[in-house]
């Protein structure tokens, strides 16, 4: 090779510029041309077995995600064919509402959606960058743009998770800076929208609220997903499902028991759901552990350590409560 | 400079090379970000080889997952100063390494007039020699036609 390897200002260019690499390369799923040949090579249909297996309840919301993920897949095996049209159209939107009640797993499945989306290659790193108002909008002029803008960095090649969204727009007071945050979000969700996937979450009317309120960020989703609430057999399940994660179990006295505990605590004010069980569960960890710690002298089995017994349940201030 | 025939700023790396392409700076980001660099972006119109300190454009940025915040970062500095240097600088913040790993330019000025060799007569028959940058003549901001 004798022509030399710099380039001149003014010459024609030494080198030819290097192709330009396309965004499918290395991308393991060109080529395929069946459904299965997709699935096989990304690995999605075991995150959605691991949805199907490991979330309770939420039927409307795991369809949904079928669908947008056989979506994904049949688009995948029209751009193989080329019918994918020009890239700045063809890119399905894929930014996402969830919304629902407190401790709805709305969080959770934006972690599995962001693992779904990275399987297929529709975002590079699949991670998930989790922020609420505070991380987005600024205290004085001029603080919001920047700090909007690192967080957008900092989520691109993965799903930014905006919880509690409505808070980002407060009509209340005018000159609040949740409007340019709200600005930047929607330039950036139309112009990159293959560098990252927006998640807002929030409660159901006031969502509704905020999305009256701004029309553009509301044209711009295109996935408006509803989470229901448990039923006091699927929280049962959960509590179950949670406590074996932790070596745990009821006895029988204390299923049924919890099975009440549930039932009370579904009708007072402030239940989150899932993440109720959770502290209740906690709390019930709490009893039973003082109650083995107070008999000094017992040798304790494994059965000891790992059973949670309906005293443990009944002592809560749920039945307390009621019985006053 | 009879060592730097292409008459163009060579400093930092990739700077004998021909200019590296966006997809060319994508992979040396993703390289980066590999490692745990945060990459930061600055700007100059003073090429001067001691000239060590640019302005910054931007926080550093920390925490990133992928190039296109980088290249975000990027695009925007070359629209506002089309007519700058513009390097990225890649920070190691490895305990006792903590400083730059990384450095190349990925913008130049149209035309880049290079250095001319001053010379000074100093006492007896000792001559010193600096370089002094074309550019400089003009005010800060009117260098490179603008």
């Amino acid at each position: 090779m004798t022509t030399p390897r710099y380039s001149i200002p003014g010459a024609p260019l030494a080198m030819p510029p290097a192709p330009a690499a396309s965004p499918a390369a290395g991308d393991a799923t060109a080529g395929a041309r069946t459904v299965n040949e997709v699935l096989a090579s990304s690995h999605v249909e075991s995150v959605m077995d691991e949805l199907d297996r490991d979330l309770i309840g939420l039927a409307p919301v795991k369809q949904r995600i079928r669908d947008i993920a056989a979506l994904l897949v049949i688009d995948k095996l029209r751009a193989n064919l080329g019918l994918a049209g020009d890239a700045a159209t063809a890119a399905p939107s894929l930014h996402m509402c969830f919304t629902g009640n407190p401790g709805t797993g709305k969080t959770t499945v934006a972690l599995r959606i962001a693992e779904i989306l990275h399987r297929l290659g529709y975002v590079r790193k699949g991670h998930v960058v989790s922020v609420t108002r505070d991380d987005l909008v600024g205290q004085y002029i001029g603080h919001t743009a920047p700090k909007t803008k690192e967080v957008l960095k900092r989520a691109m090649g993965g799903v930014l998770f905006i919880d509690e969204a409505y808070y980002l727009y407060r009509p209340e007071n005018e000159r609040d800076y949740g409007q340019e945050a709200i600005e930047i979000l929607l330039q950036v969700m139309e112009n990159h929208r293959d560098d990252l996937v927006v998640i807002l979450a929030g409660y159901k009317d006031r969502m509704d609220t905020f999305f009256r309120s701004n029309p553009g960020m509301s044209s711009r989703i295109a996935h408006h997903i509803d989470f229901p609430d448990y039923s006091g057999e699927e929280l049962l399940q959960i509590a179950e499902r949670l406590l074996a994660g932790q070596h745990y179990r009821f006895d029988e006295g204390a299923r049924r028991a919890f099975a009440q505990y549930l039932e009370r605590r579904m009708r007072q004010p402030h239940f989150a759901n899932a993440r109720s069980v959770r502290n209740a569960l906690d709390r019930a960890r709490l009893r039973a552990a003082s109650r083995l710690f107070a008999d000094r002298d017992r040798v304790l089995s494994e059965a000891d350590l790992t059973t949670l017994t309906p005293a443990d349940i009944l002592a809560s201030r749920v039945f307390g409560a009621t019985a006053s | 400079m009879m060592t730097n025939p292409t008459g163009r700023l060579t400093q930092g790396q990739f700077s004998f090379l021909p200019d590296l392409s966006d997809d060319e700076i994508r992979l040396q980001i993703e390289y980066g970000l590999r490692k745990g660099y945060a990459w930061s972006v600055e700007y100059t119109d003073d090429p001067h080889p001691r000239n060590t300190y640019w302005e910054m454009f931007g926080m550093p940025m920390f925490d990133l997952k992928d190039a296109a915040g980088v290249l975000m970062e990027m695009n925007t500095c070359r629209k506002t100063f089309p007519g700058h240097y513009i390097r990225l600088m890649a920070f190691d913040s490895t305990r006792g390494v903590e400083s730059i790993a990384m450095s190349f330019i990925v913008n130049r000025p149209k035309s880049e007039p290079g250095f001319g060799l001053v010379r000074q007569e100093a006492e007896g028959r000792n001559i010193r020699y600096t370089v002094h940058s074309y550019a400089t003549d003009r005010p800060e901001g009117d260098r490179y036609g603008g």
